[in-house]
């Protein structure tokens, strides 16, 4: 990619061998490739589909469903539109997804944590665990999890009792699913929602006004006790004080049924469980990698300048290795959101199994429906990124 | 000062050395260093030895000692106390490795298998020679002989057979080889047209790697199970197979794309400044001195590629191909072996074979990496 300009008063370059004109011209043809591609692509589409009577438009999207669907988080019958199919399908992965996100990053942390362990035994059983779970495609699990794990389950008056903090059963798993107490809300509980909002905005302001004060003064200020208290202190004191409107309802074995309880379907639980388990193994590594990138000289130079284990992995550690680890996080959330688009093959409704499966078959509109699906992958994998960016425009490492 | 002669209380000879502490080396020593180094490091030893304790003898005694290794059908597997059904995995290997593939044909199958595992051991020993006819044999003319064998042509003697009887292992194998062999050169364009100035150029490759990026694989595959018809002229329908192919190696490539993109940003800048002042074009400078050093920069994250590319084979089974987990499905409900250890049986060894080969790879990408880093740390 020379571009070396003819010393004034030479004869003018050959344009066959000018760059910026190649440069013009490969780009001419590149953009007429990729148009006449596309073009053909259109035309050929309209022609196969009006020959093979699919709709071509999105009218679909008011007409009657006509199917049920046996998980929904929104009002939703067979009398209901493709349109709300749709956000019943999204509803339904963005659950799972932010499930399985939120365990998969505790397991993750955990298990990184023990991979640099000094005690052989738990380093040892992290790295099989991580070695073992990566290595086996995240299907094979999934259908491990749901056919041979949860289907096998005794029925409902057999069903596996879990245990609860003081002995009595807490939970129920058979092959129907997992039924959990519900939590029941009573008179007055959105004031203790009240109160939490109100306990997070007062840690938030405290907060930052300690950051202030620190500036200023020097002082530091016992931000975690006081946003601590704040948050979890204010609703609690509002929960004793409305009369606890919050109850949990047990689930009671009566005939053939539980009655009372939050019944999970198994396919929920064993997408939740293969998609946790899967990518814990991903994120274990990336935390490990993460905390071995913070150079030694760092925690020395903490300890050297007289900060205790506590405030150096606060203050010094932590933020460093969170640098390297919050990227491939990210990535690992997406890839997790994307790998939720397996439900389909255990029979979990969410968007690609009730939309792309279920309303393409029905509608024959392939073409809208698949667009429509990749759309909404494409715009939460854009709108993650571009608060990647935010996020790492602030705190990558400004170097003098 | 001299010592003083006859002093009893000076030492002449050094004083013996004494053996270290036992508690501080030998198993003693060890075991208080990595296993009882305090409370916490205790309570959690003795926590992940009962653990181990456990679940160790009942696995081993479900996956060997109960586990049944020859029966005619399901019947001793079906006893309660029986453990994995090994009878069931040989009984079905077959169906596993083919599919229904032709019985009589299926030498063709393992004739190309064959040459693949000689192709990319080549590939892969460090110490085999002639790496360049290797690679032209295994990118070039290796797709187009397994093509001939696996589909047949009837001028060779060999009766055509149809890709809907293909399945089980070795389509697990095709795909992803298939999907390496495309990925690789894919990546490499779509890279530099990432890494290019012309905007135009730019703009393409960036739109398809962000977009195939950002979306599941499944809807891929969707994409070329469904649409892929509909945008080729009406008479032409692209084959069954084809389709997921297309679909699995575009998608590779984006993801290639971006971890030679890695490997492309890491070469300094003076490389490409000393192959232009050799006077050498953008094809060459790039052929002859960029590439080759970039792609060994980043050869564990090729690697690593090919791993994702291997496990993501198993969702073809969406669009109707009998890949190998596909084949373990069908086969765990054929009624003749019906039975409640039958399901973990087959899951236990299709997870066996994933692992045997995803492990393999990343283990191979380790040592590659612990030899390039001993190159630069020259």
């Amino acid at each position: 990619m020379s571009d070396q300009s003819p010393p004034a008063g030479a004869t003018a370059v050959n344009p066959l061998y000018d760059p910026r004109v190649r440069g013009f011209v490969y780009q001419a043809l590149l953009v007429a490739t990729i148009a006449f591609l596309g073009w053909q692509a259109i035309a050929n589409a309209l022609a196969n589909m009006r020959a093979r009577n699919i709709p071509t438009n999105f009218d679909f999207w008011t007409k009657t469903s006509g199917f049920d669907i046996n998980f929904t988080l929104i009002k939703y019958s067979a009398v209901s539109t493709y349109g709300d199919a749709f956000w019943v399908g999204l509803l339904n992965t963005l659950m799972v997804a932010a499930i399985g996100i939120v365990l998969a990053t505790l397991l993750g942390f955990i298990v990184g944590v023990a991979r640099l362990s000094p005690n052989w035994i738990v380093a040892k059983l992290a790295l099989v665990y991580v070695e073992s779970i990566r290595n086996v495609p995240l299907l094979l699990q999934l259908l491990f999890w749901y056919n041979a794990v949860l289907k096998p389950l005794p029925g409902v008056r057999d069903s596996v009792v879990i245990p609860g903090l003081f002995g009595n059963p807490f939970a129920y798993l058979n092959n129907r699913g997992l039924v959990l107490p519900e939590p029941r809300v009573g008179q007055g509980f959105w004031l203790v929602q009240l109160a939490l909002l109100l306990g997070v905005l007062l840690a938030v302001g405290f907060a930052l006004w300690a950051r202030r004060a620190q500036r200023e003064t020097g002082d530091i200020k016992p931000v975690w006790t006081v946003g601590v208290a704040l948050v979890i202190g204010l609703p609690t004191l509002a929960y004793f004080a409305l009369g606890e409107p919050l109850t949990l309802d047990y689930p009671v074995l009566r005939g053939f049924n539980f009655s009372g309880g939050l019944r999970v379907l198994p396919e929920t639980v064993a997408l939740i469980v293969g998609l946790t388990i899967y990518t814990a193994s991903f994120i274990a590594e990336i935390v490990r990698s993460g905390i071995q990138s913070v150079a030694k000289g760092q925690s020395e130079a903490a300890a050297a300048l007289g900060l205790r284990a506590g405030p150096m992995l606060r203050l010094v550690v932590i933020p460093q290795a969170m640098r390297v680890i919050t990227p491939p996080l990210t990535n690992q959330f997406l890839n997790l959101t994307k790998n939720s688009s397996l439900a389909v093959f255990i029979g979990y409704p969410d968007l690609v199994q009730i939309f792309a499966g279920t309303v393409l078959n029905q509608t024959g509109a392939a073409v809208q429906v698949i667009a429509i699906t990749m759309a909404v992958y494409l715009a939460i994998s854009l709108v993650t990124s571009l608060a990647m960016g935010v996020y790492n425009r602030r705190f990558t490492l400004r170097e003098r | 000062m001299t010592a003083l002669p006859g002093s009893s209380f000076v030492r002449t000879q050094p004083a013996p050395v004494l053996p270290p502490p036992a508690l501080s080396v030998g198993p003693v020593g060890w075991l208080r260093a990595n296993l009882f180094s305090g409370p916490f490091s205790s309570v959690f030893t003795l926590l992940a030895i009962v653990a181990i304790g456990w679940v160790l003898p009942g696995l081993i005694r479900y996956l060997f000692i109960d586990a049944i290794w020859s029966a005619p059908d399901g019947e001793a597997c079906r006893a309660p106390t029986a453990g994995a059904c090994w009878a069931f995995v040989t009984h079905k290997f077959s169906y596993f490795m083919y599919s229904s593939y032709p019985r009589e044909a299926v030498w063709r199958v393992d004739l190309t298998l064959l040459m693949g595992a000689i192709l990319v051991t080549w590939l892969l020993l460090p110490r085999a020679g002639a790496k360049r006819v290797g690679a032209l044999l295994f990118f070039v003319a290796y797709p187009v002989i397994a093509f001939v064998l696996l589909s047949g042509m009837e001028s060779l003697g060999l009766p055509k057979i149809s890709t809907d009887l293909w399945g089980g292992v070795f389509v697990s194998l095709l795909v992803s080889t298939v999907g390496i062999v495309f990925s690789l050169p894919g990546g490499v364009l779509l890279a530099l047209g990432r890494r290019s100035r012309l905007p135009m150029v730019r703009m393409a490759s960036v739109i398809f790697i962000e977009f195939v990026r950002g979306v599941p694989l499944i809807t891929v595959l969707f994409m070329a199970n469904f649409m892929l018809p509909l945008f080729v002229p009406e008479n032409w329908t692209p084959d069954r197979l084809l389709r997921p192919l297309v679909g699995v190696s575009l998608f590779a490539s984006a993801y290639m794309a971006e971890v030679v993109r890695g490997g492309l940003q890491a070469m300094p800048k003076g490389q490409f400044e000393g192959a232009m002042a050799l006077g050498l074009g953008y094809g060459r400078m790039m052929r002859l001195v960029v590439l080759p050093q970039a792609l060994t920069k980043v050869i564990p994250g090729i690697v690593n590629t090919f791993i994702g590319l291997f496990k993501d084979t198993t969702l073809v089974a969406i669009v109707g191909i009998y890949d190998f987990l596909r084949t373990v499905e069908t086969a765990r409900l054929d009624p003749t072996w019906a039975g409640p250890t039958i399901s973990t049986t087959g899951y236990i060894f299709a997870a066996f074979f994933y692992f045997v080969f995803c492990f393999g790879m990343s283990r191979y990408s380790q040592a590659m990496e612990r030899d390039l880093s001993r190159d630069r740390s020259r």
